[in-house]
């Protein structure tokens, strides 16, 4: 068994028997799906709706270079700035390279799975810099020194009770307080941040072709402080964000808010086309965007597995999922948990060490359902496993028991060799410790179906 | 109407009964039932494990034991729905022009036959319980089977039918799933148990009985006051 997987498979015996952690999470879970049968409503016809953001995510991922070459042209002819960084370290260099121009002392970021991906804030705190998360659930998860639980949610699984104890610790916050009191206590905390932050880091939502912008989504407020204050504005993109035209947005707005957390439309949303003009009245000074691929375009080679890309981050996959409910976010110990993690991480990190992920599902299809975009996810699990027994990275044991029962299946004399009693035997003893010590195993019957049928003489 | 039995390895081997049950029902509702007893499974076990070639000399074999029938009837949506749409991807470019044909194969899961092909919603069974019904995975997401097996069940005498919320959760069986991630699979198969019981049920009904092996292993296991039925054998309950 791979490293990961032993870890993977610890964590989630310690995460699925964890009762406390089960009530949290499927509380947190019950409430986001009560607001998304609310919020979807929206829709008047949803699946047509699903259907035409899938069409366009797949024009747009099948001309990719084309959208993202027309991206950099529009945004560089108003002055601002585009890196392709092909790796976590180019777009680290990048970074860092930008913050020594500009002798940035501290950065403000909003929430950006991206900048998790690449390990931004430990690099910046290496280099002397402070990196401050700004959205309230990420400044949570920064405090507690976790990665994100969710990618929309990332502190989904502390109760309101270890946040106010978490504040009281880390910021001497008075003990106790309230959710509200405790946003309070943020605010103020945070408006000094943006003050003084020298640069504001963000993540996108949409990078939109023909206008060349980005556009970012969020309900705190935060990303719209952390570009206005700071001189400079960095947003960090995966390659796969981008959409044909700003006029997409009115599909994939509220797509996006309706399966991220219930909403018509979420609260804030902006679209940055650039640095401040010299008419305009504030915005930063320089603006750049980062392009990162960083195995994306492994996904884009597999002519299956490149749906994948159209994925838009709402999470929506991750809350219907029930091994998501089962063993939380940490537990994948990759960025991205919850079913699409499971279908890209192996591209993004190596199928060797991640393999397992695929297999890490009952397949039950609540996920493909859900998708807002119709990525067809738990088939992508199934074309991964293929892909892992192809590259020969199933046991010996595993593929002669594969061998066995293909003959087994094309021999009906086999199917009806010995009985119940014999079968019962040796399947306790292939099966008895994987089967473990909550279930008891069928018990075979006497004969078959097949035999029984024969002797009726039907 | 004549109809070929389509008996699913696990049922085959572990519940012959319910087989029995169903071809009580379909003769009930006025069938004439054929099985060819060189059948042996479809395949599915192989393909979701990702040992696609394995998988498709099973497929082929299946597609010339079924190849001349007008409907093939089986006790399970998950078998139904790995038939019905994943054969075109498991035989595709096989070279067998015979094997292309699969997509016709009439393969129909036991209630979406009854209600849909045959039109029979009350077969005069009675069973006095309690119960919720669970959603199989491959019954709903595979067959799109939602209201069928309601139906059938409403029309049963004594049958006191439970909506649970997590009627369409996952029971957490998933074949390899429930081995290789014994502890995910035994949380899911417990909450569904759990909340079973909480509801008042005294059994869970299903049409798949890859769900109910699973979930009865725990009840079992647990010594629980909660019995899994699969759906044939309560339609054909007091059937002589």
């Amino acid at each position: 068994m791979h490293e990961q997987e032993k870890i993977f498979q610890e964590e989630s015996r310690i995460k699925a028997t964890d009762l406390e952690h089960r009530r949290k999470i499927n509380y947190s879970l019950m409430q986001s799906d009560i607001a998304f049968q609310k919020g979807k409503n929206v829709f008047p016809g949803l699946e047509s709706a699903r259907k035409r953001a899938k069409n366009i995510k797949w024009e747009t991922i099948e001309h990719l270079n084309k959208y993202l070459l027309e991206f950099e042209k529009k945004f560089t002819e108003r002055g601002g700035k585009v890196i392709w960084a092909e790796n976590p370290q180019q777009a680290l260099d990048a970074v860092l390279q930008i913050c020594k121009q500009k002798q940035a002392k501290s950065v403000v970021k909003s929430k950006s799975m991206v900048t998790e991906e690449i390990h931004l804030n430990p690099f910046l705190s290496r280099h002397g810099i402070e990196v401050v998360e700004t959205d309230l659930g990420e400044y949570i998860q920064q405090l507690s020194g976790e990665a994100p639980y969710h990618m929309v949610a990332p502190s989904m699984h502390k109760s309101r009770e270890e946040v106010a104890l978490l504040f009281h610790e880390k910021l001497n916050a008075p003990p106790g307080l309230a959710p509200e009191e405790l946003t309070l206590f943020t605010r103020q905390l945070l408006r000094q941040k943006y003050v003084e932050a020298d640069i504001g880091i963000t993540g996108v939502n949409f990078l939109l072709a023909d206008i060349g912008a980005v556009a970012v989504t969020e309900n705190e407020g935060n990303a719209r402080l952390c570009t206005s204050f700071p001189k400079t504005h960095i947003a960090i993109t995966g390659i796969e964000k981008i959409l044909p035209s700003v006029s997409d947005l009115a599909l994939f707005w509220p797509l996006l808010a309706t399966h991220g957390s219930g909403q018509q439309v979420t609260v804030y949303n902006t679209i940055f086309s650039g640095a401040k003009k010299e008419n305009e009245p504030d915005g930063p000074e320089d603006m750049y965007v980062i392009l990162l691929d960083n195995g994306r375009t492994n996904i884009l080679a597999d002519v299956t597995a490149r749906e994948s890309l159209f994925c838009i981050r709402c999470g929506a996959c991750l809350n219907v999922c029930p091994v998501f409910k089962n063993i939380g976010g940490h537990t994948y110990k990759a960025t991205y948990g919850g079913p699409i993690g499971s279908v890209i991480t192996p591209y993004l990190s190596g199928l060797k060490s991640y393999k397992h992920l695929s297999y890490a599902s009952s397949l039950c299809g609540a996920c493909t359902q859900v998708c807002p975009v119709h990525i067809n996810l738990h088939e992508l699990l199934l074309y991964n496993r293929n892909k892992s027994v192809k590259a020969h990275f199933g046991s010996r044991s595993e593929k002669l028991g594969w061998l066995l029962w293909k003959k087994a299946c094309l021999s009906r004399a086999m199917m009806n060799m010995t009985n119940g009693r014999i079968k019962n035997f040796m399947i306790k003893l292939l099966f008895r410790k994987s089967w473990g010590d909550n279930r008891s195993l069928p018990d075979f019957a006497p004969k078959t179906f097949n035999e029984l049928w024969k002797a009726t003489g039907q | 109407m004549h109809v070929s039995l389509f008996i699913p390895c696990f049922v085959d081997q572990l519940y012959p009964q319910t087989a029995f049950n169903m071809i009580k029902v379909l003769k009930k509702a006025g069938c004439t039932v054929h099985y060819n007893a060189e059948q042996t499974c479809c395949g599915q076990p192989a393909y979701n494990a990702g040992y696609w070639d394995e998988c498709r000399s099973v497929a082929e074999k299946f597609v010339r034991d079924f190849s001349e029938n007008e409907y093939i009837v089986a006790p399970s949506g998950s078998c139904i729905g790995f038939v019905r749409n994943y054969y075109g991807k498991v035989l595709e470019n096989n070279g067998h022009e015979k094997e292309m044909h699969h997509q016709q194969l009439p393969v129909y899961e036991f209630t979406e036959f009854l209600t849909t092909v045959l039109n029979v919603e009350d077969l005069g069974a009675e069973f006095k319980a309690s119960a919720v019904y669970h959603d199989a995975c491959g019954a709903l997401r595979e067959c799109g089977i939602k209201d069928a097996p309601r139906k059938l069940l409403r029309h049963v005498k004594g049958l006191q039918l439970i909506e649970a919320p997590d009627c369409e959760v996952c029971c957490g069986f998933g074949g390899t799933f429930a081995v290789k991630f014994e502890p995910i699979s035994i949380g899911m198969g417990e909450q569904k148990v759990l909340n079973a019981i909480e509801m008042g049920a005294e059994y869970i009904i299903s049409t798949d009985l890859s769900c109910l092996l699973h979930l009865d292993g725990y009840i079992r296991k647990h010594k629980l006051a909660l019995k899994t039925i699969h759906i044939a054998d309560v339609l054909s309950a007091t059937l002589a």
